[in-house]
């Protein structure tokens, strides 16, 4: 019955980095849910702590306090190797500069989630080339990043990001290197993603444009949501 | 495995990235290696030929406590007394098989160099071949006793210049005429040039003294009936050895203090090629703390990344040692070196580059490349998650 639990509940979060003596609360108590299929913008100033709290979300960093549960199930209090097997497993990331591997070609890359999975060669083959052609880039698999744009290698890290198929989609600034045109392609295909293969996604953005192409707007500010609607 | 195999891939694909530092690896590592395989082809080169040298059932007779040839008198009477020793062998004459010898040091102009480098001129009886193993004439015929001619060892003819078959020689005051060139299958002697005794007794006015005398033993085990004999005897004074310790003794040291040498010399270079191997793989991770941030964020565990970052220091190491052996082999194996031997004289000897040397040599490489990985492959398998946010 996991359906009708939210994906994730946050839990009276919060976190706090201590620089030496100092210690510096990121955010204090926020409590939210996700719902499965959301489309969720976070936007706020430089430095609300967005990346912080994707972080929290993705399983990469954990809260000074409080609880992230996914699918009812606790993630915040598991062992590194349960998360890094929970990441695998639940989240595809995707990053403001690509983070491909550069010796690797673009199938390589987008395959090597797969490669944590018992699938067969054959198997992953296939997978990699339906992840390839979601995002348009077929054509280019066998290219390395240098060899394409911007705007190519983000499509090739986001199919990286779908390919084993994961319940929530993480992207920190997806757009924030890309030009205005080559952004809103990208754009509109996690908004495809969302809509037609029902991938639940939070992006975290500066821009306020590019915030529109979810459904669901959340403004951090000084360790707070402030939830806007679909301003449009 | 699967994400093991990839990962180290992506390591060792990342190597080009690093091409300077990871060729000066490959380079310091190559050094090393080849300091290690170059002393110990030459440890092994050398000891083949001193082992080859000596015969069990050969005795050799020297004053005592000379140790060596060069430091030996023996008067013509101590070969009275050894020629009528029990356990000594005789030939279908009855004679026994025993050559009183003599050599002095002359001059000779080595090839390669150009240069002035000694050379035994033995003075040797008849019985002479007979006691020296796998003995043959190659070209020529042997010298006319009493006369100033010469046959000279193989080793001397391709080291040296100027003992071509018919060629009259100067050594020293006096003139000689090279008649004959023999072998004995590798030895040592075959870095000398024989004469008859009594011609370099009477140029070199040694009188009829001589330095040492061999003799033929009726087995192996005879040795001890002649030394029983020699210490009984009073007006004897002798050291009695068989050939095979006597070479063993005065040549053996060399091959010990060469790999005694070329051990620690090797050791220095190597705690350079460590220092080396360790920083290209703190570099390596350093340039790649993103990718293996994104790897572990996508779900790969931190051993990956730690054996990513071993293997390809090993790799490099590798790599450096497979060049060294590559590059020793093809220099040196089978190549003649020379070196001085057991009496300030020349011995012309071979580099082996054996399997024993070369396992010694990839071992060290890859003891170098493991040191210098582990502690970079710590700090790969560390890299902070968070690291996946860096530009
Ligand atoms: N590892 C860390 N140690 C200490 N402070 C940190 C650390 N990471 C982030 N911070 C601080 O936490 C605050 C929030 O950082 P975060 O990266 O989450 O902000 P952001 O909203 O993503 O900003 P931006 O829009 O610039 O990406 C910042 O003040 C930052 O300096
Ligand atoms: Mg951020």
């Amino acid at each position: 019955m996991t359906d009708q639990l939210p994906l994730y509940q946050l839990r009276d979060l919060s976190k706090t980095y201590t620089r030496g003596k100092e210690s510096i609360s990121i955010f204090k108590g926020l409590n939210m849910d996700i719902q499965h299929g959301d489309f969720i913008a976070i936007m706020g100033p430089s430095g609300s702590g967005k990346t912080t709290l994707l972080n929290q979300l993705g399983g990469i960093d954990s809260p000074s306090s409080g609880q992230v549960v996914f699918e009812g199930k606790r993630i915040d209090n598991l062992s590194q190797g349960d998360l890094a097997k929970w990441r695998s497993r639940n989240v595809g990331f995707i990053f403001q500069f690509y983070n491909l591997m550069p010796t690797l070609s673009a199938a390589q890359n987008v395959e090597l989630p797969l490669l944590l999975t018992g699938l067969s060669g054959g198997e992953r083959k296939k997978r990699v080339k339906t992840a390839l052609e979601i995002v348009g880039i077929a054509d280019r698999a066998g290219h390395k990043p240098r060899q394409l744009s911007g705007g190519q290698q983000q499509r090739v890290a986001i199919a990286r990001a779908i390919v084993a198929d994961p319940k929530i989609l993480l992207a920190d600034e997806p757009t924030g290197d890309l030009d205005r045109a080559t952004a809103d392609e990208i754009l509109g295909m996690l908004q495809q993603l969302n809509t037609e293969l029902g991938k639940t996604i939070v992006m975290v953005t500066h821009d306020p444009s590019a915030a529109k192409y979810a459904k669901r707007e959340l403004h951090l500010d000084k360790g707070e949501f402030v939830e806007r609607g679909k301003t449009s | 495995m699967k994400q093991l195999f990839a990962v180290i891939g992506m390591n060792v694909r990342s190597i080009p990235q690093r091409a300077g530092m990871s060729i000066a690896t490959i380079t310091s590592v190559a050094f090393m290696v080849a300091v290690l395989l170059g002393f110990l082809a030459m440890a092994n080169g050398f000891e083949k030929t001193i082992n080859g040298s000596g015969s069990d059932d050969v005795a050799v007779f020297l004053r005592g406590g000379s140790q060596a040839e060069l430091n030996s008198v023996l008067a013509r009477d101590d070969a009275r007394l050894i020629e009528v020793a029990p356990g000594i062998a005789t030939d279908e004459n009855g004679d026994p098989i025993m050559s009183a010898e003599l050599y002095v040091i002359v001059d000779g102009i080595k090839r390669a160099s150009q240069t002035e480098a000694n050379l035994p001129l033995r003075g040797v009886q008849q019985q002479a071949v007979n006691l020296r193993q796998n003995f043959s004439i190659t070209a020529g015929r042997m010298f006319e006793p009493g006369s100033a001619e010469l046959v000279v060892g193989e080793g001397v003819i391709r080291e040296f210049e100027g003992f071509e078959l018919g060629q009259t020689i100067r050594l020293g005051s006096n003139t000689w005429t090279v008649v004959g060139t023999f072998s004995t299958g590798g030895s040592v002697f075959d870095s000398e040039i024989w004469t008859d005794l009594g011609v370099v007794q009477n140029l070199y006015q040694r009188g009829s003294s001589v330095q040492s005398i061999r003799a033929r033993l009726t087995s192996p085990e005879a040795i001890e009936e002649v030394r029983a004999y020699v210490e009984g005897e009073d007006r004897l004074n002798l050291d009695v050895t068989s050939e095979r310790e006597y070479f063993a003794d005065s040549a053996g040291g060399i091959a010990t203090l060469l790999k005694w040498v070329g051990w620690p010399l090797s050791i220095v270079m190597a705690i350079g090629a460590f220092a080396g191997a360790w920083n290209t793989m703190y570099s390596s991770v350093d340039s790649r703390t993103r990718e293996i941030a994104t790897l572990r964020t996508i779900g790969f565990s931190g051993f990956t990344a730690f054996m990513g970052t071993l293997i390809e220091s090993l790799v490099l190491a590798l790599l450096g040692g497979a060049l060294a052996i590559l590059v020793i082999y093809i220099l040196f194996n089978g190549n003649s070196a020379s070196t001085l031997g057991g009496g300030f004289t020349q011995i012309v000897f071979s580099f082996q580059v054996t399997m024993g040397s070369v396992i010694s040599g990839l071992i060290l490489a890859l003891a170098v490349g493991f040191l210098g990985g582990i502690i970079p492959g710590v700090r790969a398998a560390r890299v902070s998650l968070l690291a996946v946010h860096q530009n």
